[in-house]
């Protein structure tokens, strides 16, 4: 049967979304016979998550290929839609949305940064780390700059970024599964990290690819749903992403003719959130970022080939585009709902939404002149709110909001899952088997991959609880260090065979360092910023810096030898053999 | 699809030197699309384009399509440099 999955995997998966549909229909069946919303969003919840389990567990292998790179037959398209669900967070699905319709254009830089970062993937990176046959991004910088020193260096910046980023998911998965259970939010963080131990610890990197691309097709039916209905709604036609130019003009006129909104920002006028410095320093280390981030890159060791793994980045790119060239319509739309019917309202006869969302705090209203109206700068929204709020917006039933719920789950679970395994993969493969007992047997191995898992898992569980602040600013910062401490060594590795092992040293070590001090000096010891560039975008200064320290040690250090030589001329070449091929399988 | 062993020094420096002009030619239309457009967006914005002001579609949409066709063109052409370089995976 597993041959046959690989081949059967078109019908499976359509019968899968058709599933998906017949449940949602059946959801809104029962909530018209009656069956109270409480019940929709248990069902919600505990069907996809029900769901996700069964494909982990029938996912589940003793073999190590199978278990780190889900055998290497991922076809193009599904490791696509895998990478994108890996990609697309909470932050993607949820709070993206939300920072457009605050920040205007100026929040396009973040639409911008997380899409055009694939074609350095495509281009630099990951055909060259397939054909060399990795199995974690570590692994390959031990071998490129021979040793351990390398690869334990690589290990430290992949834990620095991917574990900050999985606390951000755990966070994401507590809030929704809170909101929608009504069970407390530390109870919520340890049934979601179920949800991902399920998936993740019997059937590793074969499991996760499998239920991410489940939860790709779950999440990008709830982000289109609920706009597109809108969309419909108010312009008649169900195309949010061509009518919202039309919608935009009307909040511009909107933006100069009504009184009750001054104060408001222009939306599509550029650079009243970041100063244009600020706006392509955050796209260049989003980008950057993108392509050096090991949850992201390891997927690509999945695909049969390196042809494949390129047209890969191309599929991933398609279906991450699909849910963010989406994104700026939701901030159009809800913008355009608030500025006409909303502001400049009587206070009195608010829609029924505003009223919803304000008992739970995530609207404020303050009539501060008294004058019975409401004005722009007498209403404050919680940005979080856009996305989940649309369906009521649109006055859609209940079960609609279950969907975006689910949506919001499968994001972040899908997400946490890829980042678990990136952190579980790196211990277990590159420090206990590489560098603590290379003679291990694969049943040690696994059940040593999968206590690592456990233990993780718990750790990222436990910082959850206790909703460390600004965790969001911190899922920012890990682009920075990945960018300024991996891409410089990633890049040079592959392209210039100069680059030498204390060069990439050095690189890692000044670049990621340097990262780490301006952003902790200008966040916590109130350092002034150089030039007035905002610690998020700190990898403008690390990746040169990273560049540079590369570039001169390499240059004061003797050449690589010609074995390394050679071996650089054969990642470069698609032909032959992978180089690192496991014998123990 | 597979070369001789003999020749394949002087047929695998031609394949690394075409591989790296298409890198040079990508990473330039991706630095137009990234950053190239977007420093005109204020002269972009006074032209509509299918309703939206033309500097904001750019970095809505334009520069989004743009990348993913950029990727997919980019994964055609490198598949060809290696095939005819007798590089390609057999």
């Amino acid at each position: 049967m597993k041959g046959d999955f690989v081949s059967n995997l078109g019908r499976i998966y359509g019968l899968y979304t058709g599933g998906f549909v017949g449940f949602v229909i059946l959801l809104a069946i029962l909530e018209q016979l009656g069956v109270p919303n409480r019940i929709i969003g248990y069902l919600f919840v505990f069907f996809t998550l029900a769901v996700y389990a069964g494909i982990g567990v029938l996912s589940r292998t003793m073999q190590v290929s199978e278990y780190y790179v889900a055998g290497r037959k991922v076809p193009p398209i599904y490791n696509g839609m895998a990478t994108a669900a890996d990609w697309m967070s909470a932050a993607s699905f949820i709070a993206m949305a939300g920072g457009l319709y605050a920040q205007g254009y100026d929040g396009l830089a973040f639409v911008l940064g997380w899409t055009g970062g694939y074609v350095l993937v495509a281009v630099l990176i990951a055909p060259y780390l397939r054909k060399f046959g990795a199995y974690t991004v570590p692994d390959f910088l031990g071998a490129r700059f021979g040793g351990n020193f390398a690869r334990s260096i690589g290990i430290i910046v992949l834990f620095c970024c991917s574990f900050t980023y999985i606390v951000g998911q755990v966070v994401g998965v507590g809030t929704i599964a809170s909101r929608f259970l009504g069970i407390s939010f530390e109870i919520s963080v340890f049934v979601g990290l179920i949800g991902i131990l399920v998936c993740s610890m019997l059937g590793g990197m074969r499991a996760v690819t499998w239920t991410q691309v489940a939860q790709y097709i779950v999440l990008i039916i709830a982000y289109l749903v609920p706009v597109v209905i809108l969309s419909a709604q108010t312009t008649g036609i169900p195309v949010p992403q061509l009518m919202y130019g039309e919608i935009l003009q009307r909040i511009t006129e909107l933006e100069q003719t009504k009184a009750a909104l001054a104060g408001a920002k222009a939306h599509v006028i550029p650079y009243s959130t970041f100063d244009s410095l600020n706006f392509f320093a955050l796209i260049l280390c989003l980008m950057v970022g993108t392509a050096s981030l090991p949850h992201v890159l390891m997927r690509f060791f999945t695909t049969p080939s390196v042809r494949d793994a390129r047209k890969s980045v191309g599929w991933s790119l398609l279906f991450i585009f699909l849910l963010y060239f989406t994104a700026p319509s939701y901030a159009a739309f809800a913008k355009y709902e608030i500025y006409n019917n909303v502001i400049g309202t009587s206070i009195a006869e608010l829609p029924n939404w505003v009223r919803i969302y304000s008992e739970i705090g995530l609207v404020t209203i303050a009539d501060a002149n008294n004058d019975g109206l409401l004005q722009f700068t007498e209403f404050k929204i919680n940005p979080d709110v856009i996305v989940i709020a649309t369906p009521e917006i649109a006055g859609l039933p209940y079960v609609i909001a279950g969907l975006v719920a689910a949506g919001g789950l499968a994001a972040a679970l899908s997400t946490a899952d890829g980042l678990l395994l990136a952190i579980a993969n790196a211990l277990s493969h590159d420090i206990y088997y590489r560098m603590v007992d290379p003679t291990a047997s694969t049943a040690k191995r696994l059940t040593i991959s999968r206590i690592l898992l456990i233990v993780v898992a718990l750790m990222a569980a436990v910082v959850a609880s206790t909703r460390p602040g600004g965790i969001l600013a911190l899922v920012a910062w890990a682009f920075s260090l990945a960018a300024a401490g991996l891409f410089p060594v990633l890049v040079l590795g592959v392209w210039w065979k100069r680059c030498t092992k204390e060069g990439a040293i050095a690189g890692m070590i000044v670049g990621f360092g340097f990262t780490l001090f301006y952003l902790v000096a200008t966040k916590y010891f109130a350092m002034p910023t150089w030039f007035g560039v905002s610690n998020i975008s700190a990898g403008l200064f690390g990746i040169p810096t990273g560049f540079l320290a590369t570039w001169i040690v390499s240059l004061m250090t003797p050449p690589p030898s010609k074995e390394m030589q050679d071996f650089i001329d054969s990642i470069r070449i698609p032909r032959g053999q992978t180089l690192m091929e496991e014998k123990a399988d | 699809m597979s070369s001789q062993s003999s020749d394949t020094p002087a047929k695998a420096v031609e394949h690394w030197n075409r591989t790296k002009s298409l890198m040079w030619v990508t990473l330039v239309i991706w630095f137009i699309f990234s950053f190239g457009v977007h420093f005109f967006v204020n002269q972009l914005n006074t032209i509509t384009f299918i309703g939206f002001p033309l500097g904001f579609y750019m970095a809505a949409q334009g520069s989004l399509i743009a990348f993913v066709v950029l990727t997919f063109w980019y994964s055609s052409k490198q598949n060809q440099i290696d095939e005819e370089c007798g590089m390609a995976e057999d």
